[in-house]
């Protein structure tokens, strides 16, 4: 066990010192790049000309931005069109693609689903357009999710490292400890739940999204892509890892099984009925913003780890992409930059809660020192800031990340139903994966 | 008159009375919530009154939110449901009439084909519709809803029933042998004792036109054609992920103004039904 792990902390540290070197190289090519700097040039061209560009998001901070943008911009129209939420959105986007037409210029894409439209050429290369240079201003994680196969797809609107979000009222009331690593994150469910049988230490039926996050925590990496050749491992070292501790809560049925975002979710959320919550660092504006009763109650600490030793994993987060269809590229490209870049779309984005990717913005003083009352003045954004520079690193999902999560509930899901073993389930959905990825001409290969 | 010697089934009773309980109980709740604030909704029990009475600020948010967008919804879903639906009830009628009174070579061919199109569900449909109107040019149009909602199978199959029995040949031919044309002896005597059947399939037209969900779903990315089914799944999507904003309150209070007129709808044409009904008994 002992030269395996240490073999493993070689590699991660090879790992590092190569992502570095290849840091360095690709800034020098791309600041040569753009010293040739037509492309760059064009963007700007495109955007002094003006021009009518589409742009699809949900995000509820779009429309103040756009309007900033005609400002700044006043030749370029942007029609802003909300087309759904999530999955209404990507199969309506889908639908626009395959039928060739209808698509909008710009599109807001999840990071977990940038490959499936990146991947099969339906989003525009951003590198051409000189945006590569940006890469120092954001956090390395969410520059990696902005990447499929060294294409630039978007830059990063907002990140998710995860953290612990607890009901301190609720922990402080059962005399029980914030949790550093998963095992005491163990004994507080058992605790709390033996306590009051009505409160549970969090809520999860079975979530793709939170699944995929805490593997990549746990060091599991079950997807990789290589051109058109997959391979999926869903029972590697870091997946066990995590299953180890989430069948334990699940068999001993710590866990509440309330849905996710739904109203009954929101519910306990402010009753304490779910104490805690290990999400992304943008649920303090979701907190704030719709769990008014809870006021005071939050606080946040670093994500749980298997050693003491602090890492986590992104969950959540958006870029905004280019179409293939889009008639006016560079002009989509130049909103893009600006959308994601320029200080007055970020600070129109934070102020609304939302959570930045670019370093500037999280290393501020204004930023890091702001101790908001619902959380009882808590520095919260110390926590998540720490979290940022620690994220887990070469994770990659896979190129068809929205069917697989569509199919989760049907494999992994039912392990979660039933109370049974989470690794049979993940077994499942491996076997549909690689089924599905074989019919959709990938090579997939079981790690 | 039996009947009312013969004693009562408790069972039945008893199922009977899970039913009504079973239909009532989710339009109870609905009434409720929709006098609850956001964070009344979340914070008081679901089947009684909770928090400041919110119901008249409920509804004058649902109107106003997103610029009353919510108003442009219920513009769309009545377009729809006239131009669709009554469009329907207009062909299904016009051609069920002409298949159960005309003998011509190709009936059954026609009649086969119908059948099987009732069978086929709408959402299977719905890609390839997609996929056709996308290369017309039709998608984000309102005729994308429309067009396909004329389409209403089961209708026609209704009509064409319901005419080979209400509509005696006799009294056409007596009709025709009066000088009168087939339009007018459609338009005069046809409609009239198909009045019923046609206020049945308006009612199944309508209903299925104002449920509408997955056609405009897939056809529609612009929110200003969305029908209010479309558009309250879409507030509903809201409190969803990252950037979550939730507004229960509006989704269900716009769903109680939503239904109000399907009641409304039911309560008028119930009377065409009983008509129908009793029409059918005398003439037995």
């Amino acid at each position: 066990m002992k030269t395996l792990v240490r073999h493993g902390k070689v590699a991660v540290t090879l790992t590092a010192a190569f992502g570095l070197a290849l840091a360095g190289c690709s800034s020098s090519s791309g600041s040569s790049g753009s010293a040739g700097a037509g492309s760059a040039d064009s963007v700007d061209a495109a955007l002094q000309q003006g021009g009518t560009i589409t742009y699809w998001t949900w995000t509820p901070q779009a429309e103040q931005q756009v309007a900033a943008f005609e400002k700044a911009y006043p030749k370029v129209k942007v029609n802003l069109v909300n087309a759904g939420t999530g999955n209404t959105h990507y199969t309506k986007l889908q639908n626009a693609i395959k039928a060739g037409s209808g698509a909008p210029d710009v599109a807001q894409v999840e990071y977990f689903a940038l490959p499936q439209f990146a991947l099969p050429g339906s989003l525009v290369d951003l590198n051409q357009y000189g945006l590569s240079s940006m890469e120092k201003d954001y956090t390395p994680s969410t520059w990696n999710a902005v990447h499929v196969a060294n294409g630039l797809f978007g830059l990063p609107q907002d990140s998710g490292p995860m953290a612990l979000f607890y009901n301190k009222a609720v922990f402080d009331q059962y005399g029980i400890t914030v949790p550093k690593t998963w095992d005491e994150y163990l004994a507080a469910a058992r605790k709390l739940h033996n306590a009051d049988p009505s409160k549970y230490i969090t809520s999860d039926n079975g979530d793709p999204g939170f699944a995929t996050s805490m593997i990549w925590q746990a060091g599991g990496r079950p997807f990789s892509t290589d051109g058109k050749t997959v391979t999926i491992n869903l029972q590697d070292q870091g997946t066990k890892k995590w299953t180890g501790v989430w069948n334990q809560l699940l068999k001993e049925k710590l866990l509440s099984q309330i849905p996710g975002w739904s109203d009954d979710w929101y519910r306990a959320l402010g009753n304490g009925t779910i104490a805690s919550l290990v999400t992304g660092a943008w649920m303090p504006g979701v907190l704030e913003q719709s769990v008014k009763d809870a006021a005071g109650k939050w606080a946040v600490a670093p994500m749980p780890t298997y050693d003491g030793q602090p890492v986590t994993a992104e969950n959540g987060g958006s870029t905004q992409s280019v179409l293939k269809q889009s008639a006016n590229p560079a002009l989509a490209a130049g909103f893009v930059r600006w959308l994601n870049h320029d200080e007055s779309s970020i600070k129109i984005f934070l102020d609304s809660g939302g959570f930045p990717a670019t370093t500037a913005d999280l290393q501020a003083a204004s930023f890091k020192d702001s101790a908001p009352a619902y959380f009882s003045g808590q520095k919260i954004n110390e926590v998540l800031t720490a979290a940022a520079g620690t994220v887990a690193k070469g994770w990659s999902y896979l190129p068809y990340e929205l069917y697989a999560n569509s199919v989760f509930a049907d494999t992994v899901g039912k392990s979660y139903l039933n109370g049974t073993d989470i690794d049979a389930g993940l077994r499942d959905w491996q076997k549909a994966l690689m089924d599905y990825g074989n019919q959709q001409g990938f090579t997939v290969k079981a790690g | 008159m039996a009947g009312r010697n013969q004693p009562r089934s408790p069972v039945l009773t008893a199922a009977m009375t899970i039913y009504l309980l079973y239909t009532l109980v989710p339009l109870a709740w609905l009434v409720i919530s929709a006098t609850k604030s956001q964070p009344a909704l979340l914070s008081t029990p679901g089947l009684w009154f909770g928090g400041p009475f919110a119901l008249f600020d409920n509804i004058a948010e649902t109107l106003t939110y997103n610029n009353g967008i919510f108003l442009r919804w219920v513009g769309n879903t009545v377009l729809y449901v006239v131009a669709g639906a009554g469009g329907a009830t207009v062909l299904a009628t016009a051609a069920g009439y002409g298949l159960a009174k005309y003998a011509f070579a190709g009936r059954r061919a026609v009649f086969a084909v119908i059948l099987g199109a009732i069978a086929i569900p709408g959402t299977a449909l719905a890609v390839p519709t997609f996929l056709l109107f996308s290369d017309l040019g039709l998608t984000n149009t309102p005729w994308a809803i429309i067009i396909p909602s004329l389409i209403h199978p089961f209708g026609l199959y209704l009509i064409w029933v319901y005419a080979t029995d209400a509509v005696p040949d006799e009294l056409l031919e007596a009709a025709r042998i009066d000088g009168a044309g087939e339009v007018r002896i459609f338009l005069t005597v046809g409609l009239r004792l198909l009045a019923p059947g046609i206020a049945t399939v308006a009612l199944f037209a309508m209903v299925a036109t104002w449920n509408n969900y997955f056609l405009p779903l897939i056809m529609l990315s612009k929110p200003d054609w969305y029908p209010l089914t479309v558009g309250l799944s879409q507030w509903n999507a809201q409190a969803l992920g990252a950037n979550a904003q939730p507004i229960y309150h509006l989704v269900i209070t716009g769903s109680l103004l939503m239904i109000v007129p399907l009641i409304a709808a039911f309560l008028l044409l119930q009377r065409f039904w009983q008509s129908g009904l009793a029409a059918g008994s005398v003439k037995q």
